[in-house]
Protein backbone atom coordinates (compact mmCIF):
# COMPACT_ATOMS: atom_id res chain seq x y z
CA UNK A 1 0.00 0.00 0.00
CA UNK A 2 1.01 3.17 -0.68
CA UNK A 3 0.38 7.09 0.85
CA UNK A 4 -0.29 9.50 -2.44
CA UNK A 5 -1.01 12.86 -1.06
CA UNK A 6 -3.92 13.69 -4.15
CA UNK A 7 -5.38 10.42 -3.43
CA UNK A 8 -5.80 10.96 0.66
CA UNK A 9 -7.37 14.02 -0.27
CA UNK A 10 -9.94 12.39 -2.56
CA UNK A 11 -11.21 9.92 0.29
CA UNK A 12 -11.82 12.61 2.26
CA UNK A 13 -15.40 12.93 1.14
CA UNK A 14 -15.83 9.10 0.62
CA UNK A 15 -17.73 6.98 3.11
CA UNK A 16 -15.69 4.32 4.38
CA UNK A 17 -16.33 1.10 3.00
CA UNK A 18 -16.59 -1.99 4.63
CA UNK A 19 -14.06 -3.71 2.51
CA UNK A 20 -11.24 -0.91 2.97
CA UNK A 21 -8.08 -2.09 3.22
CA UNK A 22 -7.05 0.85 5.19
CA UNK A 23 -9.25 0.12 8.23
CA UNK A 24 -9.11 -2.68 10.72
CA UNK A 25 -6.68 -4.70 12.99
CA UNK A 26 -3.06 -5.46 11.80
CA UNK A 27 -2.61 -3.00 9.53
CA UNK A 28 0.33 -1.85 7.67
CA UNK A 29 1.24 1.07 5.16
CA UNK A 30 4.48 2.46 3.39
CA UNK A 31 4.71 6.30 3.86
CA UNK A 32 5.64 7.27 -0.19
CA UNK A 33 7.02 10.48 0.79
CA UNK A 34 10.60 10.71 2.69
CA UNK A 35 10.00 11.28 6.74
CA UNK A 36 12.05 14.73 7.73
CA UNK A 37 13.76 14.39 10.88
CA UNK A 38 14.84 16.32 13.46
CA UNK A 39 18.33 14.54 13.24
CA UNK A 40 18.35 16.99 9.90
CA UNK A 41 17.95 13.83 7.47
CA UNK A 42 15.33 12.29 6.09
CA UNK A 43 14.39 8.82 6.26
CA UNK A 44 12.56 7.37 3.14
CA UNK A 45 10.41 4.30 2.44
CA UNK A 46 8.55 4.64 5.92
CA UNK A 47 6.56 1.83 7.41
CA UNK A 48 3.88 2.46 10.02
CA UNK A 49 1.73 -0.47 11.70
CA UNK A 50 -1.09 0.32 13.53
CA UNK A 51 -4.27 -0.41 14.02
CA UNK A 52 -8.05 1.43 13.37
CA UNK A 53 -11.40 0.52 15.45
CA UNK A 54 -14.70 1.95 14.48
CA UNK A 55 -15.98 3.30 11.59
CA UNK A 56 -15.06 7.24 10.50
CA UNK A 57 -17.85 9.48 9.84
CA UNK A 58 -19.44 10.73 7.28
CA UNK A 59 -18.14 14.27 8.08
CA UNK A 60 -14.60 12.54 9.72
CA UNK A 61 -15.23 14.35 12.51
CA UNK A 62 -14.78 11.30 15.12
CA UNK A 63 -11.29 10.07 14.97
CA UNK A 64 -9.30 9.67 18.57
CA UNK A 65 -5.69 9.22 18.07
CA UNK A 66 -4.21 7.01 20.68
CA UNK A 67 -0.32 7.26 21.14
CA UNK A 68 1.22 4.62 22.91
CA UNK A 69 4.00 5.01 25.85
CA UNK A 70 7.55 3.77 25.54
CA UNK A 71 7.43 -0.10 25.23
CA UNK A 72 3.48 -0.40 23.67
CA UNK A 73 2.18 -0.73 20.40
CA UNK A 74 -0.21 -0.31 18.35
CA UNK A 75 -2.60 -3.29 19.60
CA UNK A 76 -4.40 -1.08 22.24
CA UNK A 77 -7.18 -3.05 22.12
CA UNK A 78 -6.60 -6.39 20.67
CA UNK A 79 -4.58 -9.34 21.29
CA UNK A 80 -0.64 -8.82 21.16
CA UNK A 81 0.75 -11.43 18.55
CA UNK A 82 3.64 -12.77 20.88
CA UNK A 83 2.36 -12.83 24.14
CA UNK A 84 -1.59 -13.27 23.29
CA UNK A 85 -2.40 -10.92 26.15
CA UNK A 86 -5.34 -8.47 25.60
CA UNK A 87 -4.57 -4.76 24.40
CA UNK A 88 -2.93 -2.57 26.57
CA UNK A 89 -6.04 -0.16 27.64
CA UNK A 90 -9.02 -2.46 27.25
CA UNK A 91 -9.90 -0.46 30.40
CA UNK A 92 -9.93 2.58 28.09
CA UNK A 93 -11.18 1.75 24.46
CA UNK A 94 -13.32 -0.70 23.69
CA UNK A 95 -17.26 -1.22 24.03
CA UNK A 96 -18.80 0.94 26.69
CA UNK A 97 -15.68 2.88 27.61
CA UNK A 98 -14.49 6.48 27.10
CA UNK A 99 -13.11 5.46 23.88
CA UNK A 100 -16.26 3.43 21.80
CA UNK A 101 -15.27 1.82 18.53
CA UNK A 102 -19.56 2.25 18.46
CA UNK A 103 -18.66 5.96 18.71
CA UNK A 104 -15.35 6.85 17.73
CA UNK A 105 -13.08 6.05 14.79
CA UNK A 106 -10.07 4.93 16.89
CA UNK A 107 -6.28 5.28 15.25
CA UNK A 108 -3.62 3.35 16.67
CA UNK A 109 0.17 3.71 15.45
CA UNK A 110 3.02 2.01 16.81
CA UNK A 111 5.81 4.63 16.92
CA UNK A 112 8.68 5.30 14.79
CA UNK A 113 11.56 3.40 15.88
CA UNK A 114 9.41 0.52 17.42
CA UNK A 115 9.49 -3.17 16.96
CA UNK A 116 6.00 -4.15 15.89
CA UNK A 117 5.67 -3.60 12.75
CA UNK A 118 6.86 0.39 12.21
CA UNK A 119 10.13 1.55 11.14
CA UNK A 120 13.06 1.07 13.55
CA UNK A 121 16.51 -0.29 13.61
CA UNK A 122 15.33 -3.80 13.55
CA UNK A 123 13.97 -2.69 9.87
CA UNK A 124 16.01 -3.97 6.70
CA UNK A 125 18.36 -0.69 5.55
CA UNK A 126 17.15 -1.12 1.93
CA UNK A 127 21.06 0.20 1.29
CA UNK A 128 22.40 -2.96 2.58
CA UNK A 129 19.90 -5.10 2.76
CA UNK A 130 20.86 -6.00 5.97
CA UNK A 131 19.11 -4.53 9.11
CA UNK A 132 19.59 -0.86 10.30
CA UNK A 133 21.04 -1.49 13.96
CA UNK A 134 22.89 1.55 15.60
CA UNK A 135 22.66 2.93 11.97
CA UNK A 136 19.02 3.94 12.35
CA UNK A 137 19.06 7.91 12.78
CA UNK A 138 18.22 8.90 16.62
CA UNK A 139 14.67 9.74 15.71
CA UNK A 140 12.28 12.69 18.11
CA UNK A 141 9.10 12.46 19.81
CA UNK A 142 8.38 15.17 16.85
CA UNK A 143 9.42 12.62 13.96
CA UNK A 144 7.03 10.01 15.59
CA UNK A 145 4.00 12.36 15.45
CA UNK A 146 5.03 13.38 11.76
CA UNK A 147 5.08 9.96 10.64
CA UNK A 148 1.30 9.51 12.39
CA UNK A 149 0.04 12.63 10.84
CA UNK A 150 1.39 11.01 7.25
CA UNK A 151 -0.88 8.03 8.62
CA UNK A 152 -3.73 10.18 9.37
CA UNK A 153 -3.23 11.49 5.71
CA UNK A 154 -3.59 7.96 4.40
CA UNK A 155 -6.68 7.18 6.10
CA UNK A 156 -8.15 10.20 5.32
CA UNK A 157 -8.41 11.88 8.76
CA UNK A 158 -7.86 15.71 8.32
CA UNK A 159 -8.57 16.54 11.53
CA UNK A 160 -8.92 14.68 15.03
CA UNK A 161 -11.63 14.57 17.55
CA UNK A 162 -9.11 14.03 20.00
CA UNK A 163 -5.19 13.21 20.17
CA UNK A 164 -4.99 10.72 23.55
CA UNK A 165 -1.65 9.34 25.29
CA UNK A 166 -0.56 8.61 28.63
CA UNK A 167 3.09 8.77 29.71
CA UNK A 168 5.52 9.25 26.46
CA UNK A 169 1.53 8.71 24.51
CA UNK A 170 1.04 12.18 26.41
CA UNK A 171 4.74 13.84 24.83
CA UNK A 172 3.44 12.67 21.44
CA UNK A 173 0.00 14.14 22.45
CA UNK A 174 1.13 17.72 23.36
CA UNK A 175 3.78 17.35 20.13
CA UNK A 176 0.62 17.23 17.90
CA UNK A 177 -0.77 19.89 19.70
CA UNK A 178 2.29 22.32 19.21
CA UNK A 179 2.97 21.08 15.79
CA UNK A 180 -0.83 20.40 14.12
CA UNK A 181 -3.03 23.03 15.67
CA UNK A 182 -4.91 22.99 13.28
CA UNK A 183 -5.54 19.59 13.25
CA UNK A 184 -6.53 18.71 16.98
CA UNK A 185 -9.78 19.64 18.28
CA UNK A 186 -8.69 18.01 21.93
CA UNK A 187 -6.17 16.46 23.85
CA UNK A 188 -5.66 14.78 26.87
CA UNK A 189 -2.31 13.95 28.31
CA UNK A 190 -1.89 11.69 31.06
CA UNK A 191 0.86 11.18 33.62
CA UNK A 192 3.42 13.13 31.16
CA UNK A 193 5.16 16.00 30.53
CA UNK A 194 6.94 18.74 28.28
CA UNK A 195 10.46 18.16 29.09
CA UNK A 196 12.18 14.85 30.34
CA UNK A 197 13.83 15.91 33.72
CA UNK A 198 17.65 15.04 35.23
CA UNK A 199 16.00 11.90 37.10
CA UNK A 200 14.28 10.83 34.20
CA UNK A 201 17.22 10.77 31.68
CA UNK A 202 19.38 9.29 34.05
CA UNK A 203 17.03 6.34 34.44
CA UNK A 204 16.66 5.89 31.05
CA UNK A 205 20.76 6.05 30.83
CA UNK A 206 21.15 3.11 33.37
CA UNK A 207 18.92 1.25 31.23
CA UNK A 208 20.57 1.57 28.12
CA UNK A 209 24.13 0.90 30.00
CA UNK A 210 22.47 -2.30 30.82
CA UNK A 211 22.35 -3.32 27.36
CA UNK A 212 25.47 -1.93 25.82
CA UNK A 213 27.18 -3.80 28.75
CA UNK A 214 25.56 -6.71 27.62
CA UNK A 215 28.45 -8.51 25.51
CA UNK A 216 25.54 -9.73 23.01
CA UNK A 217 24.44 -6.30 22.42
CA UNK A 218 27.75 -6.17 19.68
CA UNK A 219 27.38 -2.78 18.97
CA UNK A 220 23.78 -3.30 18.06
CA UNK A 221 24.45 -5.55 15.17
CA UNK A 222 23.11 -8.88 17.36
CA UNK A 223 20.48 -9.48 14.45
CA UNK A 224 22.14 -12.30 12.53
CA UNK A 225 23.39 -13.87 15.67
CA UNK A 226 19.80 -14.51 16.43
CA UNK A 227 21.25 -14.40 20.12
CA UNK A 228 19.95 -10.89 21.13
CA UNK A 229 20.84 -9.03 24.62
CA UNK A 230 18.78 -10.21 26.64
CA UNK A 231 20.19 -9.95 30.18
CA UNK A 232 20.81 -6.34 29.27
CA UNK A 233 17.64 -5.94 28.07
CA UNK A 234 15.83 -7.40 30.99
CA UNK A 235 17.81 -5.32 33.58
CA UNK A 236 16.71 -2.03 31.77
CA UNK A 237 12.98 -2.98 32.26
CA UNK A 238 13.25 -4.06 35.75
CA UNK A 239 15.10 -0.69 36.93
CA UNK A 240 12.54 0.92 34.70
CA UNK A 241 9.55 -1.28 36.24
CA UNK A 242 10.49 0.11 39.45
CA UNK A 243 9.93 3.84 38.38
CA UNK A 244 6.63 2.93 37.06
CA UNK A 245 5.27 1.99 40.41
CA UNK A 246 5.20 3.74 44.23
CA UNK A 247 7.18 2.65 47.27
CA UNK A 248 3.50 2.53 48.97
CA UNK A 249 2.32 0.16 46.21
CA UNK A 250 5.02 -1.97 46.63
CA UNK A 251 5.28 -1.85 50.39
CA UNK A 252 1.30 -2.94 50.11
CA UNK A 253 1.91 -5.45 47.58
CA UNK A 254 5.34 -7.10 48.27
CA UNK A 255 6.58 -5.89 51.51
CA UNK A 256 9.23 -8.12 52.72
CA UNK A 257 7.72 -10.98 51.63
CA UNK A 258 9.66 -13.86 50.92
CA UNK A 259 9.02 -15.94 47.53
CA UNK A 260 8.35 -19.00 48.39
CA UNK A 261 10.37 -20.13 51.16
CA UNK A 262 10.23 -19.96 54.91
CA UNK A 263 14.07 -17.99 55.47
CA UNK A 264 16.62 -16.18 53.83
CA UNK A 265 18.76 -18.67 51.74
CA UNK A 266 21.87 -16.53 52.38
CA UNK A 267 22.38 -16.61 48.88
CA UNK A 268 21.59 -14.50 45.65
CA UNK A 269 18.57 -16.45 44.37
CA UNK A 270 15.33 -14.06 44.50
CA UNK A 271 14.90 -14.12 47.81
CA UNK A 272 12.34 -11.68 48.19
CA UNK A 273 8.98 -11.66 45.87
CA UNK A 274 9.54 -7.86 44.98
CA UNK A 275 12.94 -9.92 43.34
CA UNK A 276 11.17 -12.57 42.29
CA UNK A 277 8.15 -10.40 40.43
CA UNK A 278 10.59 -7.87 39.16
CA UNK A 279 13.08 -10.63 37.21
CA UNK A 280 9.67 -12.03 36.27
CA UNK A 281 9.05 -8.87 34.52
CA UNK A 282 12.35 -8.42 32.85
CA UNK A 283 12.29 -12.41 31.45
CA UNK A 284 8.65 -11.50 29.83
CA UNK A 285 9.49 -8.44 28.22
CA UNK A 286 12.12 -9.42 26.37
CA UNK A 287 10.48 -12.16 24.91
CA UNK A 288 8.60 -8.82 22.88
CA UNK A 289 10.79 -5.98 22.62
CA UNK A 290 13.56 -5.44 20.35
CA UNK A 291 17.05 -3.88 22.34
CA UNK A 292 18.03 -1.37 19.97
CA UNK A 293 14.27 0.01 19.97
CA UNK A 294 14.61 0.44 23.92
CA UNK A 295 17.46 2.50 22.97
CA UNK A 296 16.36 4.84 20.45
CA UNK A 297 13.03 5.55 22.14
CA UNK A 298 14.37 6.36 25.36
CA UNK A 299 16.72 8.84 23.30
CA UNK A 300 13.99 9.88 21.92
CA UNK A 301 12.28 10.89 25.49
CA UNK A 302 15.38 12.61 26.89
CA UNK A 303 15.62 14.60 24.22
CA UNK A 304 11.98 15.95 24.41
CA UNK A 305 11.47 19.01 25.53
CA UNK A 306 8.60 21.24 24.13
CA UNK A 307 9.69 24.79 25.53
CA UNK A 308 13.38 24.31 24.13
CA UNK A 309 11.26 23.89 20.51
CA UNK A 310 9.82 27.45 20.83
CA UNK A 311 12.34 29.59 22.34
CA UNK A 312 12.51 28.30 25.63
CA UNK A 313 8.81 29.09 26.65
CA UNK A 314 6.47 26.19 26.86
CA UNK A 315 3.92 28.92 26.16
CA UNK A 316 4.47 30.14 22.86
CA UNK A 317 4.55 26.10 22.08
CA UNK A 318 0.38 26.57 22.55
CA UNK A 319 -0.06 30.44 21.24
CA UNK A 320 -3.36 30.64 20.01
CA UNK A 321 -3.80 27.43 19.99
CA UNK A 322 -7.92 26.71 19.72
CA UNK A 323 -7.33 22.93 21.05
CA UNK A 324 -9.26 21.72 24.64
CA UNK A 325 -6.57 20.50 26.30
CA UNK A 326 -7.60 17.79 29.75
CA UNK A 327 -4.64 17.11 32.10
CA UNK A 328 -4.17 14.16 34.32
CA UNK A 329 -1.77 13.00 36.70
CA UNK A 330 -1.37 10.83 39.74
CA UNK A 331 -0.41 11.88 43.26
CA UNK A 332 2.06 8.94 43.72
CA UNK A 333 3.56 9.20 40.07
CA UNK A 334 7.37 10.10 40.89
CA UNK A 335 8.31 9.52 37.70
CA UNK A 336 6.04 12.76 35.75
CA UNK A 337 4.99 13.91 38.89
CA UNK A 338 2.16 16.74 39.19
CA UNK A 339 4.37 19.33 39.09
CA UNK A 340 5.10 18.82 35.73
CA UNK A 341 1.74 18.88 34.71
CA UNK A 342 0.82 21.52 36.36
CA UNK A 343 3.60 23.29 34.58
CA UNK A 344 2.08 22.24 30.99
CA UNK A 345 -1.28 23.52 32.92
CA UNK A 346 0.32 26.89 33.97
CA UNK A 347 2.00 27.45 30.05
CA UNK A 348 -1.67 26.95 28.33
CA UNK A 349 -2.81 29.19 30.89
CA UNK A 350 -0.42 32.08 30.01
CA UNK A 351 -1.69 31.19 26.46
CA UNK A 352 -5.07 31.37 27.32
CA UNK A 353 -6.11 27.60 26.27
CA UNK A 354 -8.58 25.74 27.02
CA UNK A 355 -7.40 23.82 29.63
CA UNK A 356 -8.92 21.43 32.62
CA UNK A 357 -6.60 19.62 35.10
CA UNK A 358 -7.06 17.05 37.82
CA UNK A 359 -4.69 15.09 40.55
CA UNK A 360 -6.18 11.84 40.91
CA UNK A 361 -5.37 10.02 43.85
CA UNK A 362 -3.93 6.82 43.37
CA UNK A 363 -1.02 4.33 45.10
CA UNK A 364 -0.47 3.23 42.00
CA UNK A 365 2.19 5.17 40.99
CA UNK A 366 3.29 5.82 37.40
CA UNK A 367 0.97 3.02 35.89
CA UNK A 368 -2.10 4.01 36.94
CA UNK A 369 -2.72 5.48 33.54
CA UNK A 370 -2.86 1.73 32.24
CA UNK A 371 -4.73 0.41 35.64
CA UNK A 372 -8.22 0.31 36.55
CA UNK A 373 -8.81 3.96 37.86
CA UNK A 374 -12.18 5.00 37.39
CA UNK A 375 -12.19 8.20 38.27
CA UNK A 376 -9.33 8.98 35.46
CA UNK A 377 -12.20 7.45 32.56
CA UNK A 378 -14.85 9.18 34.23
CA UNK A 379 -13.05 12.78 33.36
CA UNK A 380 -11.83 11.29 29.96
CA UNK A 381 -15.31 10.07 29.27
CA UNK A 382 -17.15 13.23 30.07
CA UNK A 383 -14.28 15.02 28.39
CA UNK A 384 -14.73 13.43 24.98
CA UNK A 385 -18.34 13.77 25.65
CA UNK A 386 -18.25 17.37 26.03
CA UNK A 387 -15.64 17.39 23.35
CA UNK A 388 -17.59 15.74 20.43
CA UNK A 389 -20.84 17.75 21.42
CA UNK B 1 -31.46 24.59 35.68
CA UNK B 2 -32.20 27.77 37.83
CA UNK B 3 -28.85 29.39 39.48
CA UNK B 4 -28.65 29.59 43.33
CA UNK B 5 -29.43 32.94 43.96
CA UNK B 6 -25.75 34.13 44.76
CA UNK B 7 -24.47 32.81 41.28
CA UNK B 8 -27.87 34.24 40.09
CA UNK B 9 -26.89 37.76 41.59
CA UNK B 10 -23.21 36.95 40.12
CA UNK B 11 -24.35 35.70 36.56
CA UNK B 12 -26.08 39.24 36.54
CA UNK B 13 -23.09 41.43 36.83
CA UNK B 14 -21.19 39.78 34.33
CA UNK B 15 -21.22 41.45 30.89
CA UNK B 16 -22.06 39.38 27.50
CA UNK B 17 -19.29 37.88 25.97
CA UNK B 18 -16.77 38.84 28.99
CA UNK B 19 -13.76 36.41 29.89
CA UNK B 20 -14.37 34.94 33.49
CA UNK B 21 -12.31 32.94 35.39
CA UNK B 22 -14.28 31.49 38.40
CA UNK B 23 -12.36 30.71 41.51
CA UNK B 24 -13.76 27.69 43.68
CA UNK B 25 -16.21 26.96 40.98
CA UNK B 26 -17.40 24.25 42.55
CA UNK B 27 -19.09 21.68 39.80
CA UNK B 28 -19.42 24.81 37.09
CA UNK B 29 -23.01 25.72 37.65
CA UNK B 30 -22.12 29.39 37.30
CA UNK B 31 -19.45 29.04 34.16
CA UNK B 32 -22.04 26.44 32.21
CA UNK B 33 -25.11 29.37 32.85
CA UNK B 34 -22.25 32.06 31.92
CA UNK B 35 -21.38 30.14 29.27
CA UNK B 36 -24.72 29.14 28.03
CA UNK B 37 -26.67 32.38 28.39
CA UNK B 38 -24.10 35.02 28.07
CA UNK B 39 -21.42 33.72 25.59
CA UNK B 40 -19.13 33.95 28.39
CA UNK B 41 -15.55 32.31 27.87
CA UNK B 42 -15.21 31.07 31.66
CA UNK B 43 -12.65 29.16 33.19
CA UNK B 44 -12.13 27.62 36.47
CA UNK B 45 -10.60 26.77 39.58
CA UNK B 46 -11.46 24.13 41.84
CA UNK B 47 -9.95 22.17 44.94
CA UNK B 48 -12.11 19.15 44.61
CA UNK B 49 -11.81 16.58 42.68
CA UNK B 50 -15.94 15.67 42.56
CA UNK B 51 -15.76 19.54 41.34
CA UNK B 52 -13.36 19.33 38.88
CA UNK B 53 -14.66 16.08 37.07
CA UNK B 54 -18.36 17.76 37.00
CA UNK B 55 -17.04 20.41 35.61
CA UNK B 56 -15.26 18.65 33.03
CA UNK B 57 -18.27 16.58 31.91
CA UNK B 58 -19.99 19.76 31.37
CA UNK B 59 -17.28 20.70 28.79
CA UNK B 60 -16.05 23.64 30.97
CA UNK B 61 -12.36 24.12 31.28
CA UNK B 62 -11.45 23.58 35.00
CA UNK B 63 -8.10 23.47 36.67
CA UNK B 64 -7.67 21.91 39.83
CA UNK B 65 -6.27 24.00 42.18
CA UNK B 66 -6.27 26.26 45.24
CA UNK B 67 -7.15 30.27 45.36
CA UNK B 68 -4.05 30.09 48.21
CA UNK B 69 -1.49 29.16 45.91
CA UNK B 70 -2.23 29.02 42.53
CA UNK B 71 -3.62 32.27 41.69
CA UNK B 72 -0.25 33.86 40.93
CA UNK B 73 0.60 30.99 37.62
CA UNK B 74 -2.43 32.97 35.73
CA UNK B 75 -1.06 36.34 34.07
CA UNK B 76 -2.10 39.70 34.72
CA UNK B 77 -5.44 40.50 32.50
CA UNK B 78 -6.25 37.57 31.73
CA UNK B 79 -9.39 37.99 32.49
CA UNK B 80 -12.51 40.45 32.20
CA UNK B 81 -14.18 39.55 35.43
CA UNK B 82 -12.27 37.22 38.20
CA UNK B 83 -14.83 35.62 40.32
CA UNK B 84 -14.56 34.52 44.04
CA UNK B 85 -18.12 32.96 45.69
CA UNK B 86 -18.29 31.60 48.80
CA UNK B 87 -14.35 30.54 49.52
CA UNK B 88 -12.85 34.08 50.45
CA UNK B 89 -13.71 32.96 54.17
CA UNK B 90 -12.00 29.67 53.43
CA UNK B 91 -8.58 30.62 51.97
CA UNK B 92 -5.73 31.69 54.33
CA UNK B 93 -4.64 34.69 53.17
CA UNK B 94 -8.18 36.04 52.19
CA UNK B 95 -6.31 39.79 51.59
CA UNK B 96 -3.72 38.46 49.28
CA UNK B 97 -6.46 36.41 47.59
CA UNK B 98 -7.88 39.93 46.91
CA UNK B 99 -5.02 41.07 45.48
CA UNK B 100 -4.45 38.38 42.69
CA UNK B 101 -7.96 38.37 41.62
CA UNK B 102 -7.61 42.18 40.77
CA UNK B 103 -4.48 41.54 39.40
CA UNK B 104 -5.79 38.56 36.79
CA UNK B 105 -9.36 40.14 36.00
CA UNK B 106 -9.87 44.03 35.60
CA UNK B 107 -12.59 43.39 37.63
CA UNK B 108 -13.61 41.37 40.67
CA UNK B 109 -16.70 39.43 42.20
CA UNK B 110 -16.79 38.65 45.69
CA UNK B 111 -19.22 36.54 47.52
CA UNK B 112 -19.24 36.16 50.83
CA UNK B 113 -21.86 34.49 54.29
CA UNK B 114 -21.97 37.92 56.51
CA UNK B 115 -20.91 36.94 59.66
CA UNK B 116 -22.28 39.95 61.68
CA UNK B 117 -26.20 38.68 60.32
CA UNK B 118 -28.19 39.13 63.20
CA UNK B 119 -28.89 35.20 63.40
CA UNK B 120 -25.28 34.91 63.48
CA UNK B 121 -25.15 37.23 66.45
CA UNK B 122 -28.25 35.84 68.28
CA UNK B 123 -26.57 32.61 68.31
CA UNK B 124 -23.33 34.00 69.77
CA UNK B 125 -25.06 36.50 72.13
CA UNK B 126 -27.94 33.78 74.02
CA UNK B 127 -26.45 30.43 72.86
CA UNK B 128 -22.58 31.34 73.51
CA UNK B 129 -21.40 29.01 70.45
CA UNK B 130 -20.25 29.01 67.46
CA UNK B 131 -23.50 29.34 65.19
CA UNK B 132 -24.51 26.71 62.55
CA UNK B 133 -26.90 28.16 60.22
CA UNK B 134 -28.12 26.63 57.31
CA UNK B 135 -25.78 28.92 55.77
CA UNK B 136 -23.18 28.01 57.83
CA UNK B 137 -23.94 24.21 58.82
CA UNK B 138 -20.25 22.66 59.73
CA UNK B 139 -19.11 22.86 63.37
CA UNK B 140 -16.04 24.70 64.21
CA UNK B 141 -13.72 22.63 64.63
CA UNK B 142 -14.57 21.11 61.16
CA UNK B 143 -15.45 24.09 59.01
CA UNK B 144 -13.82 24.92 56.17
CA UNK B 145 -14.36 28.59 56.61
CA UNK B 146 -11.40 29.72 58.48
CA UNK B 147 -11.75 33.72 58.00
CA UNK B 148 -14.93 34.75 58.26
CA UNK B 149 -15.80 38.52 57.76
CA UNK B 150 -18.42 40.94 58.41
CA UNK B 151 -19.47 43.35 55.35
CA UNK B 152 -18.35 45.72 57.03
CA UNK B 153 -14.89 44.22 57.87
CA UNK B 154 -14.84 43.53 53.97
CA UNK B 155 -15.80 47.45 53.11
CA UNK B 156 -13.19 48.41 55.17
CA UNK B 157 -10.62 45.61 53.25
CA UNK B 158 -11.21 47.18 50.21
CA UNK B 159 -11.18 50.81 51.55
CA UNK B 160 -8.03 50.39 52.87
CA UNK B 161 -6.57 48.42 49.49
CA UNK B 162 -8.63 51.81 47.60
CA UNK B 163 -10.80 49.53 45.38
CA UNK B 164 -13.52 50.73 43.94
CA UNK B 165 -17.17 49.24 44.65
CA UNK B 166 -18.64 48.75 41.09
CA UNK B 167 -21.97 47.46 42.88
CA UNK B 168 -22.70 45.93 45.57
CA UNK B 169 -25.95 43.26 46.38
CA UNK B 170 -27.22 41.79 49.34
CA UNK B 171 -29.65 38.81 50.12
CA UNK B 172 -31.11 37.14 52.79
CA UNK B 173 -33.10 33.69 52.57
CA UNK B 174 -31.89 33.82 48.58
CA UNK B 175 -33.79 37.15 48.00
CA UNK B 176 -32.63 40.60 47.62
CA UNK B 177 -32.29 43.50 50.21
CA UNK B 178 -31.88 46.73 50.17
CA UNK B 179 -28.05 48.20 51.30
CA UNK B 180 -29.83 49.82 54.30
CA UNK B 181 -28.74 47.97 57.76
CA UNK B 182 -27.12 45.40 55.22
CA UNK B 183 -24.32 44.46 58.04
CA UNK B 184 -27.38 43.11 60.32
CA UNK B 185 -29.56 42.65 57.84
CA UNK B 186 -28.33 40.27 55.12
CA UNK B 187 -26.88 36.84 54.99
CA UNK B 188 -24.89 37.17 52.27
CA UNK B 189 -23.16 40.09 50.34
CA UNK B 190 -22.05 39.85 46.38
CA UNK B 191 -19.56 42.98 45.81
CA UNK B 192 -18.22 43.67 42.39
CA UNK B 193 -15.00 45.26 42.03
CA UNK B 194 -12.24 46.91 40.07
CA UNK B 195 -9.12 48.71 40.71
Amino acid sequence: MTLAGAASRQYRSDVMADDDQRFGLNRRVRLDAPLRLDSGGSLSAVEIAYETYGRLGADASNAVLICHALTGDQHVASHHPVTGKEGWWTRMVGAGKPIDPARHFIVCANVLGSCMGSSGPASIDPATGAPFAMRFPVITIRDMVRAQAMLLDHLGVDRLLAAVGGSMGGMQVLEWAATYPGRVRSAVVIASAARHSAQNIAFHEVGRQAIMADPNWRAGDYYAANDPPSAGLAVARMAAHITYLSEAGLTAKFGRQLQARDAKSFGFDADFQIESYLRHQGIRFVERFDANSYLYITRAMDYFDLAEEYGGTLATAFQGTATRFCLMSFTSDWLYPTSESRRIVHALNAAAAHVSFVEIDSSLGHDAFLLDVPEMNRVVDGFLRAAAS
Amino acid sequence: MTLRPDLAAIAEAVPVGARVLDVGCGDGALMAALRDGKGVDARGIELSREGVSAAVARGLSVVQGDADTDLRDYPTDAFDYAILSQTLQATRAPDQVLDQLLRIGRHAIVSFPNFAYWRVRLSLMFAGRMPTTRALPASWYETENIHFCTIDDFRALIGAKRLTVERARFLTHGRPRGAALANLMAEQAIFVLRR
